[in-house]
């Protein structure tokens, strides 16, 4: 892991999480379904983590699983029904951090690099921009701006005055970067940010967001549906599944030891790379299911092989299985009655 | 060995009516053999779509320019009338799109459209026509077939419509289906079923397949040949197996190593091709990847590289192919 700048906002030392979040939950009304009047989406229901300073945590899980839902919550975009936010040690909103503060520390980075520039701004107006609203006079954040978009490798010459249809999508990606950047956060979330890019366009930024976080000492929540780079940018990672982490842990643990099935399945559906190892039979059948209505007991047990008759009954909780390392399964659960689960 | 069931040779495709036209296809050749499948490999705008659309005379015809020619089972595609083209679409070629929600038409359930394709292409009653599609949708191994016959496309989940729009592609019996990313839309765990679903179908019915896809895991997965595209030509064509383990082209080697993945140690950066790739209205002269190639030299600003044949079946167009091969 790479070492956690110590800095003056650093209050709760290298030990205490940067972000702790506990109990989220996010329910969306939908209008009009088959399913009636008062059919919701559970797209968050009950998600806790930790993201420690200095690291990249990844989230992957199938479409719809919530990884959004669950970074536009962080961003405080839309209102949690239920669920805390620790920042550092102090709690966000009420008596502790200041949501201003709060909002400051915690950029974002969307998949659509156009959309989520104003197409009317210059590059370098929409840099200004954040800092100007945060009391930075215009000279000062305009330097601020020319100086991330060299950073990003956008020479401010060239790039400074252009409008993001007069760039490519690579470029408005690093724009959007270094506006994320422009307010100096501890914490970037970057949601599906690279995946609207060309291969070789993204090993470009996946390897500026590397120097950028070492340079900055930044904290990253790396959301991403490709493994492969959801592996190759995280120290640890989260695996979603219907508004629910599955499992949690280092990297390597849960990529080549997953605990959870349906991690498993994940990491043995992507392509082999060996064409004399081609895959020969999916990991699991069917699609994911309907955040609308999910599976009673484990949301899983529709789609698992290991599924038993407590799986359709009893939700599983998220809890340790080793240091670092948690899983939300019957199997690991003692006196579950899972037949693999030991007696308690 | 029997004639290919496509043959494209020279192929170039422009699109006119802009300030200055849009060179997407600068002389394609290709090669399919019947129940094989070729992976047209590359990024966005390499001219993979724009190459299966001219297959299927898909492009807007008033505002495109085709040259070369392409053959498939035979028929001289270009040269076809109004009336050969509608029996030639989905009787001997037939296409799949990345996003089926769009392909499919939202207000006839997905048996009224399988059974209207058979019956207009075969002349037979709508009852037989659902008779096919019931044979059909459990071919591509829909769960409880007869009752999803009577689904609307948005009534399905994302994986059912892909097998759906399958279905009606093969509703014919083509001899050579075009797959345009097929399972780019699709989550990992689906994306794979997918993939061995059209494998298995390429064997059983001896199927020719052109699939196209941006993701090299995904052409080892389904594909016998590679073909990498790049500025609307194929800078490198070979068996999979060759292309993955003796990549020739500088573009094919730097896609290669630029690919994150696990074995990768923690911290490691990515090797990458700088730039990006060239704006097809105003193409350089010379060989297209020039601006971004390591080994370019002067020679390669002006000279446009020829096909040379490396090895048995991988052609590579590079000026320094073969001092290359040594590095
Ligand atoms: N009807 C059209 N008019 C003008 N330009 C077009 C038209 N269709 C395609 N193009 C251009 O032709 C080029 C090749 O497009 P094509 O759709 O074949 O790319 P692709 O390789 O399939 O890319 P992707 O991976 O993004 O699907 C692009 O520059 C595209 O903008
Ligand atoms: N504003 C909204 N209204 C209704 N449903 C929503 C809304 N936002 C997200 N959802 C639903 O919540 C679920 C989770 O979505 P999302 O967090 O975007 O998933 P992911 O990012 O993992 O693909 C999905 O079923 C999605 O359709
Ligand atoms: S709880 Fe049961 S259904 Fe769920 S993942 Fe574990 S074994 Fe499978
Ligand atoms: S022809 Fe020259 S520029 Fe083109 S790929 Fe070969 S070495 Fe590079
Ligand atoms: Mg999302
Ligand atoms: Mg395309």
């Amino acid at each position: 892991m790479s070492s956690a700048l110590i800095s003056p906002l650093d209050r709760g030392g290298p030990a205490q999480p940067l972000l702790t979040v506990r109990g989220l939950v996010k329910h969306f009304a939908v209008k009009g379904s088959v399913f009636g009047a008062k059919a919701v989406v559970r797209a968050v229901d009950g998600v806790d983590f930790e993201i420690l300073k200095g690291e990249t945590l990844g989230v992957v899980g199938e479409s719809g699983c919530g990884k959004s839902t669950t970074a536009r919550l962080l961003m405080h975009l839309i209102a949690p029904d239920a669920g805390t936010l620790i920042f550092d040690g102090e709690p966000v909103g009420t008596g502790g951090l200041a949501m201003r503060e709060f909002r400051r520390q915690v950029q974002m980075v969307f998949q659509d690099s156009y959309a989520s520039l104003n197409p009317r701004l210059t590059v370098e107006a929409s840099i200004a921009f954040g800092p100007q609203v945060h009391g930075i006079a215009t000279r000062a954040a305009i330097d601020r701006a020319h100086g991330l978009l060299d950073r990003v490798g956008l020479d401010p010459s060239r790039f400074a005055s252009r409008y993001p249809h007069e760039l490519s999508g690579g470029q408005r990606q690093r724009v959007n970067i270094a506006r994320a950047l422009a307010l100096q956060p501890r914490l970037l979330i970057l949601d599906e940010a690279v995946s609207a890019l060309d291969k070789s366009v993204e090993a470009q930024v996946l390897n500026l967001l590397l120097d950028l976080k070492e340079e900055f000492g930044l904290t990253y929540l790396f959301i991403s549906h490709d493994l492969n780079v959801v592996r190759f940018m995280s120290d640890r990672v989260a695996v979603m599944y219907l508004g629910k982490v599955a499992e949690i842990g280092p990297s390597e643990t849960v990529f080549d030891k997953a605990a959870h099935p349906y991690s498993a399945a994940l990491t043995r559906s992507m392509p082999s790379m060996d064409p004399d190892n081609r895959t020969e039979e999916a990991p699991i059948a069917g699609d994911p299911p309907n955040p609308i209505n999910p599976p009673s007991g484990c949301r899983f047990h529709t789609r698992c092989t290991f599924a038993e008759a407590p799986c359709s009954a009893t939700p599983p909780t998220l809890a340790a299985v080793g240091i670092g390392h948690k899983v939300s399964c019957l199997m690991h659960e003692p006196g579950s009655g899972h037949s693999k689960a030991a007696a308690s | 060995m029997s004639a290919p069931i496509v043959k494209v040779s020279n192929l170039t495709v422009s699109f006119l009516g802009g300030p200055s036209p849009i060179c997407a296809v600068n002389g394609v050749d290709l090669e399919l053999e019947a129940g094989e499948t070729y992976a047209l490999l590359g990024e966005s705008g390499s001219g993979k779509s724009v190459t299966l659309r001219a297959l299927m005379r898909l492009n807007p015809e008033k505002k495109t320019r085709v040259e070369g020619s392409i053959l498939v089972g035979g028929q001289d595609v270009m040269a076809l009338s109004r009336t050969e083209l509608q029996a030639f679409r989905g009787k001997t070629l037939s296409m799949v799109f990345q996003e089926p929600a769009l392909a499919l038409d939202p207000v006839y359930t997905l048996g009224q459209q399988i059974a209207e394709a058979v019956a207009i292409h075969e002349g037979v009653s709508q009852a037989e026509g659902r008779k096919r599609a019931l044979e059909l949708f459990e071919r591509v191994r829909i769960p409880s077939p007869e009752r999803r016959l009577d689904a609307y496309p948005h009534e399905m989940s994302g994986g059912m419509r892909q097998r759906a729009m399958i279905a009606l592609a093969l509703a014919c019996k083509p001899q050579v289906l075009l797959a345009d990313e097929p399972t780019t839309a699709l989550d990992a765990t689906v994306q794979i079923q997918i993939l061995l679903l059209l494998r298995e179908l390429q064997r059983e019915l001896g199927l020719a397949i052109i699939f196209v896809t941006h993701d090299i895991g995904v052409a080892v997965e389904v594909a016998d040949r590679v073909a990498v595209m790049y500025a609307g030509r194929i800078v490198e064509t070979g068996s999979v197996r060759d292309l993955i383990r003796n990549p020739s082209h500088p573009y094919t080697i730097g896609l290669l190593r630029s690919r994150a993945d696990g074995a990768l140690q923690k911290g490691a950066r990515l090797e990458t091709i700088p730039g990006s790739p060239p704006d097809l209205a105003n193409l350089p002269p010379g060989c297209p990847f020039a601006p971004r190639c390591r080994f370019a030299i002067d020679a390669c600003q002006t000279t446009t590289p020829e096909p040379v044949t490396i090895r048995d079946g991988q052609i590579v167009r590079c000026l320094r192919v073969g001092e290359l091969e040594a590095v």
